[in-house]
């Protein structure tokens, strides 16, 4: 047995049962890191030292008797996420040094249940991206196929989990950051609803969008994860002071009666067969344990991805202009007015993607724009919301593909910013509507590239969502990468 | 030039520094000064990945302001992002108000004086919005460089923005000195111009008499005391009236005052003016009152200077003293505490008026920094209403107060002014002077009263310190009649 492969509550068994210490756990990934990384270059910063520190500190933890949910737990996070003292580069050259002086308020609550940090995993530029290309530094690959890519902006976080490189990992996601890079490692990912987890430390892109969530190795294991950082935060304004519930509760219930409502426009034209395929037979399978499925619409769906890249893209070019080149980060040397310092600093440090978006939303809003993009583009957000809310009038879950192809590969799109834009059309209302989804694993096409599903929850649902994907996965059988 | 041909239009921007103990969106101390960027967090210096947390102190004092100037507050309110590139700014944009501010259409009420006439005018209030600071620029020319302390970064702001009601340099500097002192009254600013905490920027335009619309606006920045705001608009009066009187048109622009020079100088026309690109602030949740939340805020507003002036006047002080007194805060607060302790309002007032305001006029000694406390000045008023030293006396006894402070009794005894009333004294004194005087007292009872004025300085010579004049007139009458 490897026990990198293992399971959260597997290996919390065996550290528990002092079958295996929190040392040899950290040291089993970290010699896996050393061996495959190079391959798949998931981690931009791999954090030895700090990690085997952390593993002796959680094993007298668990010696003591008095270990949580993670004690001793090797996870990864990813490099938008800020960590106290270590580099978080958020895989732009304009980070490229950055160490920040705090920790995100994620990092703190993992801390406090002493899980043991393997590194900092890469990422899309500014978690601009869902293909893990337009990383500065780390352009991950797939571990079912390393000409493919990891799907993004969360691809070192999906990679490092599908190749047992950590025991799961932290990612964000904005508009599907989470759950297509899932999708396409064939792992499982969860985007809380809007202001579950606190965003305090995590270098914003899109701050009414952004979520930080899990990403492991199947919906349990996401649960568990979730248990640990959800709940209200004094530094999160948008954190909700809403009850934070067991998330694996519901885990092991019936489904029977559950209403699944499968909307018409995400199964249409530009969904490859395969995955339609492979999302209709598991709407089929929930059919056959008493699942009633709930055909419907989203008349909206045609013009979300519109939406969503203008509130994103106006968003984030606010939230970057913070890098100036003054305070920190990367500072041209040439030039000698404040106007060279930050056109030089920025046209240096920043990629082409982060560039492309910025210069969007700085349009979106500019004086007599505004009203034709991002006024338009609220008000499909109210619209959107309000489809939403009439399908779960009727529906306890949606079910829809969580990409429309498997993994590409990694030379294929990048040339086309709209083509990718629009492979973004099934995840990026749920950011929108500030809903709970799961990406779970749901099949493979030909070549053996996994497939994922989505199932959406209602605001604050996730419980119900966790017990469904874990459902289907109990008889899902996972072809694990072979890397 | 005519200068009567044109009729000025003045508006105004008032950005007054809110007296918080905290910043507006972190927990740093707002107290003015400190070493260089020794009050900042991550926060406040625009660290990736920190968010702003509204201060509900700010929010309730921007409220009192709205208050106190009679606006309307808006139930609810919105921030918004204000973007632009400067050193001083860490995050690249000001949190602000846009389209919901907290306050609206206030109006405030003011008293001047034009060529020697007292008038009257209402100055209606647009709105009244929260924001935060900036920090500040030093720059080292002598090194060439220039270094940013962000200590005053996120320092709340309100800026109240007037309607163009004004009509000249004493209106406007009658509206800033009124608004000063309802600031100071509602307790939400120290109105300290000198310092900052009181900033004004004028908008200005003239226009003929039968013209129907306003002429072109000049905007004057950052004025830091009522003078400079009465020469910069004086100056600008004149300046646009040349232009016109010459067939020249006034261009929109930006200017700033040049106090040395006593001119306004061009600063950037409206061409190079920014594109704020203003959009709601993702980081922060609308503010939402109920009538319950307003009224409590409405309880919280302290006495306001037109509830002292009526007080005052129902104590039975004049109009004239009275509004002396009203128009400035902390010489009311004084006049209150000395009331406090000696309840003769009158009386106190009348040594205020009359002693104290001389001495400060003189320049002796000024209010902000007293060398006496308000109850030992009610002290000496009380010693001179109940004749422990004589009027003449106390204004000897204050002179001492002010040039080195101390309590009046100690100062009264120390220069021999303290009267001891010690009626044997009185008694005996009287007895000796009649017996020495035999001749005189002889004059005196066959009808010569001129001897009185004679015998009268004998006994004042002796009982110095002991009783007044009128107690030693009145004993010696008694004693004369007596005989």
């Amino acid at each position: 047995m490897d026990i990198t492969s293992l399971k959260i509550r597997d290996m919390r068994t065996m550290l528990d049962k002092k079958e295996v210490s929190a040392s040899e756990l950290a040291d089993a990934y970290l010699d896996r890191i050393n061996d495959i990384d190079g391959k798949l270059e998931s981690y931009i910063t791999v954090t030895a030292d700090e990690a085997h520190a952390a593993a002796e500190k959680a094993q007298q933890v668990i010696n003591s008797g008095e270990a949580s949910a993670l004690t001793g737990i090797p996870l990864a996070i990813k490099d938008n996420i800020c960590t106290d003292g270590v580099k978080t580069t958020c895989a732009s050259k304009m980070l490229e040094d950055f160490v920040p002086p705090y920790n995100a308020t994620v990092m703190e609550k993992l801390n406090a249940q002493d899980i043991v940090m393997l590194g900092k995993t890469s990422m899309d530029e500014f978690a601009m991206g869902g293909s893990t290309q337009t990383s500065a530094f780390k352009k991950t690959k797939n571990p079912y196929d390393l000409g493919r890519v990891p799907g993004g902006s969360s691809g070192g976080s999906a990679s490092a989990v599908g190749a047992s490189l950590c025991a799961a990992a932290l990612g964000s996601d904005t508009g599907g950051s989470i759950r297509q890079p899932a999708s396409f490692c064939g792992v499982t990912g969860l985007k809380p609803t809007y202001g579950r987890v606190s965003r305090y430390g995590l270098v914003a892109f899109a701050s009414s969008l952004d979520q930080i969530g899990p990403i492991a190795k199947d919906a349990h294991d996401c649960a568990i994860i979730l248990n640990a950082i959800s709940g209200y935060d004094y530094h999160d304004g948008t954190s909700a002071k809403e009850n934070v519930p067991d998330f694996t509760a519901k885990i092991g219930q019936s489904i029977s009666g559950m209403k699944i409502a499968v909307p018409k426009e995400f199964y249409a034209e530009g969904i490859d067969a395969d995955v339609r395929e492979a999302v209709m037979k598991a709407a089929k399978w929930y059919e056959s344990q008493g699942a009633v499925l709930v055909e419907c619409s989203m008349p909206s769906l045609k013009y979300a991805v519109a939406a969503y890249y203008l509130i994103a893209s106006a968003e984030a070019s606010s939230n970057l202009s913070r890098y100036d080149g003054i305070k920190y980060g990367h500072r041209s040397d040439k030039g000698d007015s404040y106007n060279d310092l930050i056109c030089n600093s920025r046209s240096e440090g920043f990629g082409d993607e982060v560039k492309r978006r910025i210069l969007l939303g700085n349009y979106a809003l500019s004086s007599g724009y505004y009203d034709a993009y991002y006024g338009k583009a609220m008000a499909l957000k109210q619209r959107i919301r309000e489809e939403y809310e009439s399908i779960f009038k009727n529906c306890d879950i949606i079910l829809t593909p969580t990409a429309p192809t498997v993994a590409y590969g990694v030379n294929e799109n990048i040339s086309d910013p709209a083509k990718m834009y629009q492979a973004d059309i099934c995840t990026v209302t749920v950011n929108i509507a500030s809903l709970p989804a799961i990406s779970t694993p749901c099949g493979y096409d030909e070549k053996g590239m996994p497939i994922g599903m989505s199932l959406i929850g209602r605001r604050w649902d996730e419980a119900t969502i966790i017990q469904a994907a874990d459902a289907y996965e109990k008889q899902f059988e996972r072809v694990p990468a072979k890397i | 030039m005519n200068m009567s041909a044109y009729i000025p239009v003045i508006g105004l921007e008032i950005h007054a520094e809110l007296l918080t103990k905290s910043k507006v969106f972190c927990t740093c101390s707002a107290e003015f000064g400190g070493d260089k960027n020794t009050r900042c967090c991550p926060v406040c210096s625009g660290m990736p990945g920190t968010l702003p947390i509204i201060n509900q102190t700010a929010v309730e004092y921007a409220v009192k302001a709205g208050f106190a100037l009679g606006c309307g507050i808006n139930k609810f309110s919105v921030f918004d992002r204000k973007n632009y590139f400067y050193p001083d700014l860490p995050k690249a944009y000001q949190i602000s108000q846009l389209n919901l501010p907290l306050c609206i259409n206030g109006l405030v009420p003011i008293e001047y004086e034009e060529n020697g006439e007292k008038k009257t005018k209402n100055i209606r209030i647009n709105r009244i919005h929260l924001e935060e600071d900036a920090g500040k620029l030093i720059h080292d020319d002598l090194n060439g460089v220039s270094l940013a302390d962000y200590n005053r970064c996120g320092i709340p702001l309100i800026e109240i923005v007037t309607e163009p009601d004004i009509g000249s340099a004493e209106e406007a500097k009658a509206f800033v000195e009124k608004i000063s002192l309802l600031l100071q009254y509602a307790g939400v600013c120290d109105c300290k111009m000198e310092q900052g905490s009181l900033r004004c920027d004028v908008n200005i335009s003239i226009m003929k008499p039968t013209d129907t619309e306003f002429g072109t606006r000049a905007e004057i920045k950052n004025l830091n005391s009522i003078k400079a705001i009465g020469r910069a608009i004086d100056f600008e009066i004149y300046r646009q009236g040349k232009l016109l009187d010459m067939g020249k048109r006034v261009i929109q622009e930006t200017r700033r005052f040049d106090d040395n020079r006593g001119e306004t100088k061009s600063m950037r026309s409206k061409e190079d003016a920014h594109d704020y690109r203003y959009f709601p602030e993702p980081d922060i949740l609308q503010v939402n009152f109920t009538d319950e939340d307003l009224d409590a805020i409405r309880a919280k507003l302290p006495e306001m200077p037109y509830e002292r002036l009526e007080r005052y006047l129902k104590n039975g002080l004049n109009e004239t003293d009275a509004k002396i007194i009203v128009n400035q805060k902390i010489l009311s607060d004084f006049f209150d505490s000395a009331v406090k302790a000696y309840n003769n309002p009158k009386s106190v007032c009348n040594f205020l008026i009359g002693e104290m305001m001389r001495r400060i006029n003189l320049g002796e000694v000024s209010l902000d920094n007293l060398p006496f406390t308000a109850e030992q000045f009610a002290k000496l008023v009380e010693m001179a209403d109940t004749d422990k030293v004589s009027k003449n006396d106390a204004k000897s006894v204050f002179r001492t107060m002010c040039e080195k402070g101390g309590d009046p009794e100690e100062i009264a005894k120390a220069e021999g002014l303290l009267i001891s009333n010690d009626t044997g004294k009185v008694a005996e004194v009287i007895e000796k002077v009649l017996a020495a005087n035999e001749k005189a007292v002889a004059q005196y009872t066959g009808g010569d009263q001129k001897v009185f004025g004679f015998l009268m300085g004998q006994c004042t010579k002796e009982l110095k310190g002991v009783c007044t004049p009128k107690v030693i007139k009145e004993e010696l009458e008694k004693k004369l009649r007596s005989l």
